[in-house]
């Protein structure tokens, strides 16, 4: 592999780096609290959250488990839980 | 009729001749924010675009931080730019200038050369421009308007050059160059435009095809990105020198090509510095040469990539150098007396005496750079050369 000048690549490289890796805790969502409001969407800095028929779904590929999600969501339908040996 | 594209020669202000220069490369993108002693450039070339007389697009900016983001963009997009700036505005383009060197985008700059704030002075030194120094910035130091002139003819194809790909400053001291008249020749715009050639950059921004600019890179490849911007650099030295070479067979002009060098082939002292005091010094050499002193001069064109190698060579005979330095780092000396030093070393070379001249716009005759060269001759008659720089003509009754 050659380096190319700038630094400069292809888009889309960060879909290589799977921040889900970095996890030691995973947000799981209570369906009967979300109201699909879409907060934790605009807040989680991975991009690793979508509202699919109208409910929060994590991607946990990359989501790397810093639960901004939680404090973020006004009806506490997000809880952190425990993975792997902690 | 002159052999040379010459389009008419007139006594003009140094700003305007270099915004009409710029005025004839026509470059994509012009971002600006104005400050002193710069605005004369960015306000000609305001009049050039809304006159219609250019096709430049003529962005104004909410500061030189924006302007140079401005060149970033329009570099990766492919197009050619243009900025200027001065003083306090050079050190606000300092963190875009890092990266444009480092994303390897050569969009060019005119620094107009002023002191740095505080006290708030708009005389020229060199400090804003030598702040800059270690960025992968390409920087040609000039002495007069036509240099100027010249010198923003030439940038553009060895900024864009392939092998190249980095910023670029044409650096003339505030006032005296930007504000003073010369009778100047300016160059027909075919002849500016076919020297300048092409920018034909090996990425393009282009939303078909997306690409990934300012990547995080760890430190199993960092090492190798700044070597390149090291390695572009110092390639960027040959051609400096082919620029000027060719500029001189197709406009006969010819200031140097990484140094200029005046009566040094026999000289024994030999003065070392850039700028518009490079006029005055040879004036100064002129005037000890009738008095039989074999003094000379080296003018240093390419501050960056630095030319180690000519400084070397040049400066071998002589039994004294003397730098005359209108920047220094605190405590460290004049910057280029300390980059003359460390080449230097090792070398046999002449005994170095390093000043410390010309700041804030403090003027600089012709009889203060004899009056220089005299000090350092009895200091080293005397075998009393001074540890570090002096501070030329210091008022110590101020102290
Ligand atoms: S912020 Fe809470 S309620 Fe809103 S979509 Fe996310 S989980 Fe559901
Ligand atoms: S824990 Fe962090 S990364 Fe994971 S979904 Fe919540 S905000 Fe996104």
């Amino acid at each position: 592999m050659k380096l190319n000048i700038g630094g400069i690549t292809e888009a889309g490289q960060s879909k290589k780096n799977l921040t889900g890796s970095w996890r030691y805790q995973i947000p799981v969502i209570d369906q009967d609290k979300c109201n699909g409001c879409g907060i934790c969407e605009l807040f989680c800095p991975d991009s690793c959250i979508d509202i699919n028929n109208g409910r929060a779904v994590i991607d946990d590929t990359y989501c790397k488990g810093c639960g901004i999600c939680v404090k973020e969501c006004s009806r506490d339908a997000i809880v952190m839980q425990p993975e792997g040996d902690g | 009729m002159s052999k040379y594209p010459v389009k008419n020669r007139e006594i003009m202000q140094g700003s305007i001749a270099v915004a009409e220069t710029i005025g004839a490369l026509e470059p994509g993108v012009i971002g600006v924010y104005p400050i002193t002693p710069q605005t004369h450039i960015v306000e000609h070339l305001a009049r050039l675009v809304a006159n219609g007389a250019i096709n430049s697009r003529y962005i104004n900016a909410d500061s030189e931080f924006s302007a140079a983001s401005i060149l970033y963009g329009a570099a990766s997009a492919g197009v050619r730019s243009y900025s200027a700036s001065s003083s306090q505005g050079l050190l606000l383009m300092t963190e875009v200038i890092f990266n444009m060197a480092g994303t390897r985008l050569p969009g060019v700059f005119s620094a107009v050369n002023r002191s740095l704030s505080p006290p708030i002075n708009i005389q020229v030194d060199h400090q804003d421009t030598m702040t800059l120094r270690d960025s992968g910035l390409i920087q040609i130091y000039v002495e007069n308007i036509q240099e100027a002139v010249d010198t923003h003819v030439q940038i553009y194809r060895i900024a864009e050059d392939r092998e190249v790909l980095l910023p670029a400053m044409v650096c003339m001291d505030g006032w005296i160059i930007s504000h003073a008249y010369e009778p100047v020749t300016l160059w027909q715009e075919d002849a500016v435009k076919e020297f300048a050639g092409s920018y034909d950059p090996p990425f393009k921004v282009d939303p078909r095809k997306p690409l990934t600019y300012g990547a995080l890179t760890d430190d199993d490849k960092i090492t190798e990105f700044k070597y390149m911007v090291d390695s572009a650099l110092c390639r960027t030295e040959n051609k400096i020198v082919q620029a000027a070479e060719l500029f001189r067979e197709e406009f006969g002009n010819f200031h140097g090509d990484v140094v200029e060098k005046y009566y040094t082939d026999d000289a024994k002292i030999i003065i070392v510095a850039m700028g518009s005091v490079v006029g005055t010094i040879k004036e100064a050499v002129d005037r000890m040469r009738a008095g039989g002193k074999k003094v000379g001069l080296l003018k240093i064109r390419s501050f960056r990539p630095f030319p180690a190698a000519a400084v070397r060579e040049l400066l071998s005979g002589a039994e004294m150098a003397i730098v005359v330095d209108r920047s220094f780092s605190a405590s460290a000396g004049g910057i280029l007396g300390s980059e003359i030093k460390a080449n230097l070393y090792h070398q046999n070379g002449p005994v170095l005496f390093n000043y410390i001249a010309g700041i804030g716009g403090r003027e600089l005759y012709p009889h203060s750079i004899m009056e220089i060269v005299q000090e350092s001759e009895t200091a080293f008659s005397k075998d009393c050369v001074p540890d570090g720089a002096v501070f030329f003509n210091l008022n110590e009754e101020l102290l």
